[in-house]
């Protein structure tokens, strides 16, 4: 277990590190970040000045070391467009992007798992045809076109929900669907076959042969020895549900992290896009890893494999 | 599995009377899948020829025509045109192109590094294969979609134009991460032949290391490898129109699925069709590709039964 769990830390802190590495390189790369932030009419000694204070003077090595010693500290600069610690913009948002996640998880497991289940029940049935175009369209629309397409139909057709924003407890809804959606096709893929397989064992057969309900065999027996495939993948998609806010929070104008990423991007502020990707990074390598320690403390055979 | 192939070998199909032979082996096709994979390509590289207008130039006098069965429609454009009087078919047949330049120069450059990588690391095995796998299991830990945003917005229209400007970045960026699954799969595969006794027998005989993992390894592979390429191809293209979605895809003017959409947004209330066709297009051919990459792995190499979940 202590090897298991030293090698993943060490994945985990390396990865982190070389995210760490090319967004600071990139950065550099990307040109002289003072010409963003003064015009050309300046002084050759006002640049000077400006390079000294930023600690753009100094060398590569030790700009990187500056950098990633803020970091860790969350310290990532000020935004250049919204004027403001880039830090304190993250923390402000990060609670929406939690919640939104959280939401879209919940969601994922409550209709994906039901209807792997249902549509397990009887092949090539009603249930089985919508299971198979819900898990055929989850994996193959784009998320932002689903959003959109909510949008139009339940805020702009039909006025149901705000079309964007947080001002209501509603306006969760449809960003929580597009967020979720890819995930409740997987885990009711995963849920169908775990199903199918499960039903097939002898100790479903025995129950059947007692004369055990119908009903009780799927919903208590067979879906408990069943809910382990879509619970580990659940796991496993965690962070991706925190890095997947990126197009639910673009669409809705949802004011999280990702929707600041966006402003980010369209405004070319790079203190603002290197933060949130650097917070964004950390937050999906360490839920995954904490994923991982969780199933292996659950489950020896991981360790081992 | 109820049609496995040791089944079908005990019990062979009665003929059926009545029903060409070839109809028969041509059902159990996805021919709509097909038939819309081949338009797609199509479209794509006629573009220009077949495209009705220039995707690039407006019509202010005929901003959001709405599509021909709509009231309003004309045959003039078939699927409407967009806030700045753009025909929407046009926009879409080109973008179908840039989707496929994406999505083919991305797995041919990801796909031949990592079978190239995936051979050296089973073969060779030690401290080869070590390094190689932890590149790999960093690529996969790292958040795609996030770092690719990173590169596209720091580097941009900084790229050397001869390499395809910001194009050739985002197909840079994208192959140095998909590069990893074929690696990880090639290496699985090869550790299982080099045990094989022909692959022993080459090395008795003589054969060249490269002539033992290129023309004796390989062909073991290749079905493999055709699977998880073409599906693939689908994540590519999602993850492209994701990038371009975010502003941070193929550069305007040129047309791209994502970045149609996201014009769109903006006009739902009064012209839904703008964003709506473009993504129809994305969510259909993913889908196409979803369903012949399904097939192709039941029919070529059912025992990758697992790797649609990747």
């Amino acid at each position: 277990m202590q090897r298991f769990l030293l090698r993943r830390l060490l994945l985990t802190v390396v990865t982190l590190w070389l995210v760490s590495v090319l967004i600071f390189f990139m950065a550099r790369i990307s040109g002289d970040p003072t010409t963003l932030l003064i015009d050309d009419y300046a002084s050759a000694s006002t640049l000077e000045e400006l390079r000294a204070s930023l600690g753009l003077d100094k060398s590569y090595p030790e700009q990187y070391w500056i950098f990633l010693k803020n970091a860790v500290q969350g310290d990532f600069g000020v935004s250049i467009v919204q004027k403001q610690p880039v830090g304190s913009l993250i923390m402000q948002r990060l609670p929406a992007t939690l919640y939104l996640g959280l939401v879209a998880f919940v969601f994922s497991l409550l209709v994906g798992i039901p209807l792997g289940v249902l549509s397990s029940l009887k092949r090539g049935s009603v249930m089985d045809q919508v299971g198979k175009v819900v898990a055929l369209i989850g994996q193959s629309a784009p998320p932002f076109w689903i959003g959109i397409m909510l949008m139009f139909f339940f805020a702009v057709r039909l006025g149901w929900v705000a079309p964007s924003g947080r001002e209501e407890a509603s306006s969760i809804i449809l960003p929580a669907i597009t967020l979720g959606w890819f995930n409740v096709a997987a885990n009711l893929r995963l849920m169908r076959s775990a199903m199918l397989d499960v039903m097939d064992t002898e100790y479903i057969k025995l129950a059947r042969a007692k004369g055990v309900n119908q009903n009780i065999i799927i919903w208590k027996h067979a879906l408990r020895n069943a809910l382990i495939p879509p619970l580990t993948f659940a796991g496993i998609t965690l962070g991706g549900l925190i890095t997947g806010s990126l197009v639910a929070e673009t669409v809705f104008a949802w004011p999280g992290l990702g929707q600041l990423a966006f402003l980010a991007v369209r405004d070319s502020d790079y203190p603002l896009l290197q933060g949130v990707v650097l917070s964004f990074a950390a937050a999906y390598l360490a839920t995954a890893f904490l994923v991982d320690v969780f199933y292996a403390y659950v489950d020896p055979r991981i360790r081992f494999s | 599995m109820a049609d496995n192939p040791s089944q079908a070998m005990l019990a062979p199909a009665p003929e059926r009377v009545g029903l060409p032979k070839i109809w028969r082996t041509i059902r159990r096709w996805p021919l709509l899948p097909l038939a819309m994979l081949l338009l797609v390509v199509f479209a794509g590289v006629m573009a220009p020829w077949i495209a009705p207008e220039d995707p690039r130039k407006g019509n202010l006098r005929a901003r959001m025509v709405p599509p021909v069965w709509l009231e309003g429609g004309s045959m003039e454009h078939v699927l409407g045109t967009d806030h700045l009087g753009r025909d929407i078919l046009s926009r879409i047949i080109h973008g179908a192109r840039i989707s496929l330049v994406v999505a083919a120069v991305t797995l041919g450059l990801g796909g031949t590094t990592g079978t190239v990588l995936g051979l050296l690391a089973g073969w060779y095995g030690k401290w080869i294969d070590e390094i190689i796998m932890r590149v790999v299991d960093i690529a996969l830990a790292v958040p795609l979609v996030l770092v690719a945003l990173v590169m596209v917005v720091a580097v941009g229209q900084a790229f050397p134009s001869e390499l395809g400007g910001q194009t050739g970045l985002i197909i840079l960026v994208l192959a140095s991460f998909f590069w990893v699954r074929f690696a990880r799969l090639v290496r699985g595969e090869v550790l299982q032949l080099k045990t094989l006794d022909y692959v022993a027998l080459a090395k008795v005989a003589g054969a060249s290391i490269p002539r033992i993992l290129f023309v004796h390894i390989l062909p073991g592979v290749i079905n493999t490898l055709i699977v998880l390429a073409t599906l693939q191809v689908g994540f590519v293209i999602l993850v492209e129109s994701t990038l371009s979605f975010l502003g941070a895809g193929v550069p305007p003017p040129t047309p791209a699925w994502g970045s149609m959409v996201a014009e769109g947004r903006d006009f739902l209330a009064g012209a839904w069709w703008i964003s709506t066709m473009p993504g129809l297009a994305i969510l259909l051919t993913v889908m196409s590709l979803n369903l012949f990459g399904d097939w192709l792995r039941d029919t070529l190499d059912p025992r990758l039964r697992q790797l649609a979940t990747n």
